[in-house]
């Protein structure tokens, strides 16, 4: 099968690449770019491992193909940080010890990061729903709820 | 001597027996005493037992020392998940 | 250990919350796991699994693969160790791992590997695999644990049973435990309420986000590389060793961050198949499994089906238990039936006690242990008999632990003493926290229970070298699955005296550093933390040395301090206080590097106890339950880093509620796993959960030179039961098979009435 020309931009940047067109966004990303911050937990959409933004809109890359890509502003974990200062989420993640193995991290400050893009004062119940799409197995999400709520109190008040 | 305290799923290995009595001054010694004495144990040694010596569990090693008049008990290999 | 080697309090590090080392790489995505590797000209793997339950394997076409251009290699069983099981020491688990990992003769359950193939892409790899035709037999097929074990069973496999099975049972029951003291019979007749029952629990998966992934190199001089997601990368460089036939230190692992492992990632599964791949390609490959195949084919936990019988007097006193146990663990000896026998009853001072287990195999997946072993079901059916003995018996379930709790010197229902250990202290912190007097809204229900592991050590190799400028690098062979780097820092700065943040951690791959046991058992903090302790303090014994040569005095005249060698007292001379850093300085030129070691197996883990408690609501119109507030109670001996301590706890909580509520193995007829998923396989999601409180119990193990006991297993020993408990009392009726589902909570009030 012949492979498709592809040119996007990731976190800002201007690329291309050539794909299967079965290859998914994910597969693009972590094979093409060499840019592996998203994870491939399950392939179905179901665990947000690899969520990106794909213009501005939160997406579970396993479930768009790599050729959507064309002309689209991708954002991926890689470009969650400003040069050398962390988001203040990043920052909280590691302050709360909002992770054990590190592996849903990504996804989840991506997801957490367009939470309070369109919702800078989400309530506990928000932000569990809007996280639901973003599975951990280490943490019981207690930390990871704190953290979120609290990086939102601190933006907030840094406005 | 040492008394070893047996799981009973070994009792008919050993005739009925709970407790053994054997000459031993540590674990490694001790299980050897224990196949001589009773060679059916062999079987289960070699899947694996783990030994409490005065309610330390000592999940592998062949030469803790054990102290006369010490509590001995003989327990399926302890591992971990 | 003697005792005046513990130090229980005053401490500098130990007890703070520092941010861990590895902080920066795990939330800016620069962590590399498992499938984070690449290599030049690597390939991509791919395997062929059984469709079928059982069934006979007549014949493997490789040829139409092999013919693709992109193909480089195909294996199959023939291409790994002819010697396994035929040599000594390959026999046993070897042999196990070896038909788990590529079938022989028969494809034991669905999803069980046939067939592998290595391509230019993944993409190639995959449709590669549509051309391998396999002929199979169908056999007929068992996969519930109470059926294997009847007369009319078909056979896994034939002569599996060890010494422990009795004549007569079905070949299926492959091992047995008994154990026990006293007599149950006299002790059930002097209670005043015996309780006899039956429950069940499915078989769920440990659920780690990652899937297995590795990247495999081994090339005809018998030589190799393997980077692979796993808890312990000894273990995968012995058994792949012996899988491909190679010596052990002719192969280097090096372990990746893992993305989650609980128990799962203590086994090989992909890693000999790439190996395998990859010396026929001459080329590396890398193999990523999907988590289609991490469901069919990686180890779930155990399913059980057990018997539990309870005597008690009026005032609470229970006079005799007895427990009957039946694990299934798949197609291969292994399920936990003994841990599950010797923890049933574990928490309580018992005259009178028996419990059985038996190991029975099916045609599932080889379980792979799951977070304490066996520990969780047998907690799930003891402590629901418990609280209904209180509920008939009107008596308080705190009160009736606590009269029955295990204590120092109590004679343990699995044989022994207990040395010091803390259920008594996690039962008063319960009974005085303010969970337990809350008020309960209508249609809400409380629930708690007790929960104990063993906890493990295994062999600990540690090394830590000092540099020049008095900083240290640690190098500790126990993946880092949870923020363990930070609590070696926490420990090496508390002997050294330096800063955590001058202490950098490195996990050492198999051929920078002696052997280590997998990160299970809760066994991380505890032993590597010792060898970390116990090298920190070689090191500092040759720094005092130093010391001691410098200012022409006896060593044993040098103490160390504050990071600072010093004379010992008023005798032994004046001089001021040597910093680390002015040792290391120049140590090229007074002796030269200065390093700690510590390797052995330590033994003295110290077992640990837990009390949970749950508040759950019950919806009679869906079935639908919802845990509403949750507090964890552990004994943690000493927490070393208490914000990763509770986050050991949650975790086990979260963990504990998926099992109780949601999660199961569910087969069809035709022996299929019908939800390899995660949307049909459904593990707490974060709209699901409540925050989760934590209490820290301190009874410090006199095993470890700070009094550490493993945290990581214990947790998820009391929410089957707690749960369990809670939902029965909100639904007013007993729930007595996992997961209570709404399907399940609907049918049981229906049954009601």
């Amino acid at each position: 099968m012949s492979k498709i020309h592809v040119s996007t931009t990731v976190n800002g940047d201007a690329v291309e690449y050539l794909c299967d067109p079965r290859e998914t966004l994910l597969d693009c990303l972590r094979d093409k770019l060499s840019l592996t911050g998203a994870k491939e937990g399950c392939g179905t959409g179901d665990c947000g491992a690899c969520s990106v933004t794909l213009d501005g809109r939160l997406v579970c890359s396993c479930l768009v193909l790599g050729v959507e890509a064309e002309g689209k502003e991708i954002g991926t974990v890689e470009g969650i940080a400003e040069g050398d200062v962390l988001h203040p989420l990043q920052q909280k993640f590691i302050d709360y010890a909002a992770l054990q193995c590190g592996i849903c991290t990504p996804g989840i400050l991506v997801a957490a990061k367009a939470l309070l893009e369109q919702n800078p004062d989400p309530t506990e119940e928000e932000v569990r729903f809007w996280l639901a799409g973003n599975l951990c197995r280490c943490t019981g999400y207690d930390k990871i709820i704190r953290a979120v709520m609290d990086t939102a109190k601190d933006m907030r008040e840094a406005v | 001597m040492v008394e070893v305290h047996l799981w009973s799923g070994l009792r008919a290995l050993t005739g009925g027996l709970e407790v053994v009595e054997v000459e031993a001054t540590d674990t490694g010694e001790m299980l050897r005493a224990l196949t001589r004495a009773h060679p059916q144990l062999q079987a289960p040694i070699d899947a694996g037992v783990s030994v409490t010596i005065n309610g330390r569990v000592i999940a592998s090693g062949l030469t803790e020392p054990i102290p006369g008049g010490a509590e001995v008990y003989l327990m399926q290999r302890i591992r971990g998940g | 250990m003697a005792l005046d080697d513990l130090k229980t309090k005053d401490f500098a590090f130990v007890g703070t919350r520092p941010n861990r080392p590895d902080g920066l790489d795990k939330v800016t995505g620069r962590a590399k796991f498992g499938a984070d590797a690449y290599a030049p000209g690597m390939l991509h793997g791919a395997i062929l699994r059984s469709p079928h339950a059982h069934a006979r394997i007549l014949r493997i076409d490789t040829s139409k693969a092999e013919a693709l251009k992109d193909v480089k290699a195909v294996v199959t069983r023939a291409d790994f160790s002819d010697k396994v099981p035929f040599e000594p020491g390959l026999e046993g688990e070897f042999w196990n791992v070896l038909e788990n990992v590529m079938a022989g003769d028969k494809a034991l359950y669905d999803g069980h590997a046939v067939a592998a193939v290595a391509a230019t892409s993944a993409l190639a790899a995959r449709d590669a695999l549509k051309l391998i035709e396999v002929e199979y037999e169908i056999l007929p097929h068992v996969t519930d644990v109470d059926k294997a074990m009847l007369a009319d069973a078909p056979v896994i496999r034939e002569g599996a049973a060890d010494y422990s099975v009795p004549e007569g049972m079905h070949p299926n029951v492959v091992r047995m435990h008994e154990s026990g003291h006293g007599d149950v019979a006299a002790g059930f007749a002097e209670a005043d309420l015996v309780v006899e029952d039956h429950f069940t629990t499915e078989a769920t998966h440990q659920g780690y986000i990652e899937p297995h992934a590795c990247l495999a190199t081994l090339g005809m001089d018998g030589k190799g590389e393997l980077w692979c997601c796993t808890q312990g990368h000894w273990i995968v460089q012995k058994t792949c060793a012996a899988l491909l036939g190679i010596e052990t230190a002719n192969l280097r692992v090096t372990a990746s961050e893992i993305g989650g492992g609980f128990g799962g990632k203590t086994t090989v599964f992909i890693e000999p198949v790439a190996l395998a791949l990859s010396r026929k390609a001459n080329k590396p490959v890398k193999l990523v499994m999907s988590r289609s195949e991490v469901f069919r084919a990686t180890g779930p936990t155990a399913s059980a089906s057990m018997d539990i019988k309870i005597g008690m007097k009026k005032d609470g006193t229970i006079t005799a238990a007895e427990g009957i146990f039946r694990l299934q663990g798949g197609a291969f000896p292994g399920g936990p039936a003994e841990f599950t026998a010797m923890c049933a009853f574990a928490p309580y001072s018992l005259s009178n006690v028996r419990q059985v287990g038996y190991d029975v195999m099916t045609n599932r997946p080889k379980q792979a242990a799951y977070r304490a072993p066996g520990s969780p079901m047998a907690a799930f059916a003891v402590e629901s008999v418990i609280d209904e003995l209180c509920n008939q018996l009107g008596l308080d379930p705190i009160e009736v632990r606590l009269k029955n709790a295990s204590r120092e010197g109590t004679k343990a229902s699995y044989g022994p003493r207990f040395q010091q250990i803390g259920l008594v202290q996690t039962l008063e912190a319960a009974k005085a926290h303010p969970h337990l007097s809350a008020p309960l809204k209508p249609g809400q229900g409380r629930g708690i229970s007790c929960g104990f592991w063993f906890n493990h050590g295994g062999e600990t190799s540690v090394s830590l070298a000092l540099s020049e400028d008095g900083s240290a690098q640690v190098m500790v062979g126990t993946p880092d699955i949870g923020g363990s780097r930070a609590s070696m820092a926490l420990m090496a700065a508390e002997v050294l005296g330096i800063p955590y943040d001058n202490i950098r951690v490195t996990i050492a791959d198999t051929a920078t550093l002696g052997y280590n046991d997998v990160s299970h058992g809760s066994r991380v903090t505890y032993a590597s933390g010792l060898a970390t302790i116990k090298a920190a303090r070689h090191a500092v014994e040759k720094l005092c040395e130093r010391a001691a040569k410098k200012w022409g005095i006896p060593v044993d005249a040098v103490k160390w301090e504050n990071g600072c060698a010093v004379p010992s007292g008023p005798n032994a001379g004046d001089f001021d206080p040597l910093p680390l850093a002015d040792i290391t300085a120049n140590m090229g030129q007074t002796g030269g590097p200065i390093s700690g070691h510590f390797e052995a197996t330590p033994e003295g883990a110290g077992v640990s106890f837990a009390t949970h408690i749950v508040d759950a609501e019950v919806d009679p119109e869906t079935g639908k339950t919802r845990v509403v507030r949750y507090t964890v109670i552990q004994d943690a001996g000493k927490a070393i880093h208490p914000t990763y301590v509770e986050g050991q706890f949650q975790g086990g909580a979260a963990q504990g509620i998926g099992w109780a509520l949601n999660e199961e193995y569910i087969y069809g007829e035709d022996g299929r796993l019908q939800n390899s998923v995660f949307l049909d396989y459904r593990i707490p999601v974060a709209s699901d959960l409540p925050m989760i409180d934590t209490v820290i119990v301190e009874v410090p193990n006199p095993g470890h030179p700070f009094g550490v006991r493993g945290v990581g297993e214990t947790s998820i020993c009391p929410p089957l039961a707690a749960i369990a408990n809670a939902v029965s009392a909100a639904a007013g009726v007993r729930m007595r098979n996992l997961p209570m589902s709404p399907p399940r909570i609907l049918s049981a009030l229906k049954a009601d009435g």
